[in-house]
């Protein structure tokens, strides 16, 4: 191995619980964490350490499972085993919708859509007008199909507070049913409203928008297990995904995709033999092209690529292995959007840690 | 879990209850490193009653010591469990009162993996899938009602 991942700092997160998920927000100043515990942490900088800035408690009944931050960053969803999916700013709303746990949220580039997946199968696109610059007044989503009735939750928050107009609704654009099994990750495409979903079903699923629908453009099948996350590189080109069959696997595009009808996807690189056990996450770093993941036998590993390699035929090196990076599973890698090798990875033990990617010249 | 519904397997094979551990003198020493072993993980496991009769997995013969893989060193404990008949509907629930009680019980360091003896069941694949998805089982002990019905398989019974 080249390179090193060398610790930074291990903060107890989410005590006597299990950390599930970290996002940065846009600007990398703030990092959220959220658990078993049923809590959501903001946690910031200050002087050389990480505090905790907010906990963010009483919006969910259980498990938090994935937080995601809103393009603009004043927003915060959080996915929950409640069933529920909650927007936080300076007050808490809720709307619910699935039937079951949900698994993950994730934003659009665009930051007026929002994906949500779950258990029961399905993802669901919704649309909202979140204002980014005044304090946010509106907050709606209309509903339209399969007569779910969203419900709007009020709590009390000491981080954010969103004055919610009751005449407004809430709209959910579309309710996908493409896989056969729970939905566990949903990511859109940086720069495109362009969703990818992965599932226990050992699919990934692509959707578009194409005359006022969404459609299932196409379904990645390779994995040979659980399909736990995907990361697109940083323009887009590209689909990473990690499985319980203990592989990742890099996706793209085919070719002869003219982006019009069905399109399809292959499978260029497989990185195989290097973990353990399940990986749970992959993050792919924007700005040096590095992947990191998350696995189940405590190990963070962060891969390159191989420069000389054709661009049809990529292959990925382990750079640098963190091999008992936590004392439990690790469920979460995400690199910082601003702070180039700044790594954060959490784990089954309730800790966070903060990891600076050295590579050697 | 049986009150008036008919069972999936009315007249299941009694088997003989193991023997207690003999202790060996090492074990009593409290300056001797004492590796957790497979007979010791067949002790947590072996009492856990069955969702279905008044009787324990051991007599039923659902777990085994020869199916106990213990690997202190490396921290992995992997368990082969085998349902009485290969249609039980309670397979998931006997393999994850398995994995419950071993998570209370061990060291956090260990890996546990609980699986169907491989030929013994119908929906094999499908049982270890879920039982090794660990959203699966957090949800899953999330949820009171199972969590209820768990806990009922790991009370222990005065016999």
């Amino acid at each position: 191995m080249t390179d090193a991942l060398v610790l930074v700092e291990r903060v107890e997160a989410h005590p006597d619980s299990r950390c599930w998920f970290v996002a940065w927000n846009p600007s990398g100043t703030l990092l959220a964490s959220c658990g078993g515990d049923r809590a959501i942490r903001i946690w910031g900088r200050e002087g050389d350490s990480w505090k905790c800035k907010s906990v963010l408690e009483d919006g969910h009944q259980r498990a938090v499972r994935k937080v995601a931050w809103s393009p603009c960053g004043n927003y915060l969803a959080s996915a929950s085993f409640d069933a529920t999916t909650c927007i936080w700013k300076k007050q808490n709303d809720g709307f619910e919708g699935h039937e079951n746990e949900v698994k993950c949220v994730a934003w659009a580039a665009s930051g007026n859509l929002l994906a949500t997946c779950s258990r029961d199968k399905s993802v669901w696109i919704w649309e909202g007008q979140w204002l980014d610059s005044s304090p946010a007044q509106s907050f709606f989503f209309h509903n339209y199909k399969n007569h779910h009735r969203g419900m709007i939750m009020e709590i009390i928050s000491p981080y954010l507070c969103l004055t919610v107009d009751e005449e407004d609704e809430y709209e959910c654009v579309t309710v996908k049913n493409c896989h056969t099994q729970d939905v566990k990750h949903v990511v859109w495409h940086p720069t495109q409203d362009l969703l990818a979903s992965a599932s226990y079903d050992n699919n990934i699923c692509i959707y578009k928008e194409e005359d006022d629908d969404w459609e299932c453009k196409a379904t990645l099948k390779g994995h040979t297990s659980t399909v736990w996350s995907l990361s697109f590189d940083a323009d887009g080109q590209r689909l990473a995904s990690c499985s319980d069959d203990r592989t990742v696997k890099i996706w793209k595009p085919s070719p002869n995709d003219d982006g019009q009808g069905d399109s399809s996807w292959m499978c260029v690189c497989t990185l195989t033999g290097f973990h353990t056990r399940t990986v749970y996450d992959v993050a792919w770093c924007q700005f040096t092209g590095a992947l990191a993941t998350a696995c189940g036998d405590d190990g963070v590993r962060v891969f390159k690529e191989d420069v000389t390699a054709h661009p049809d035929q990529p292959t990925f090196y382990l750079a640098a292995h963190a091999n008992k990076a936590h004392s439990q599973d690790v469920n979460s890698v995400a690199w910082n959007p601003k702070e180039a090798g700044l790594l954060v990875s959490c784990s089954d033990n309730g800790e966070i840690a903060f990891w600076r990617f050295q590579e050697k010249d | 879990m049986s009150g008036g519904t008919s069972l999936d397997n009315a007249n299941p094979q009694i088997f003989e209850r193991s023997s207690a551990r003999l202790l060996v003198a090492s074990e009593e020493d409290e300056d001797v490193h004492d590796p957790i072993d497979d007979r010791e993980i067949f002790d947590l496991i072996k009492s856990i009653n069955d969702p279905e009769h008044p009787l324990s997995l051991e007599e039923l013969n659902v777990v085994e010591q020869v199916r106990v893989k213990v690997n202190d060193a490396e921290s992995t404990v992997n368990i082969e469990f085998t349902p009485t008949i290969p249609h039980c509907s309670m397979a998931t629930l006997i393999g994850l009162s398995i994995k419950v009680k071993l998570l209370r019980s061990l060291p956090d360091r260990f890996k546990i993996d609980v699986h169907i003896t491989p030929g013994s069941h119908a929906s094999e694949d499908a049982v270890n899938k879920q039982l090794a998805d660990k959203e699966r089982v957090a949800a899953a002990l999330e949820n009171s009602q199972l969590l209820e019905v768990v806990n009922q398989c790991l009370t222990v019974r005065s016999i």
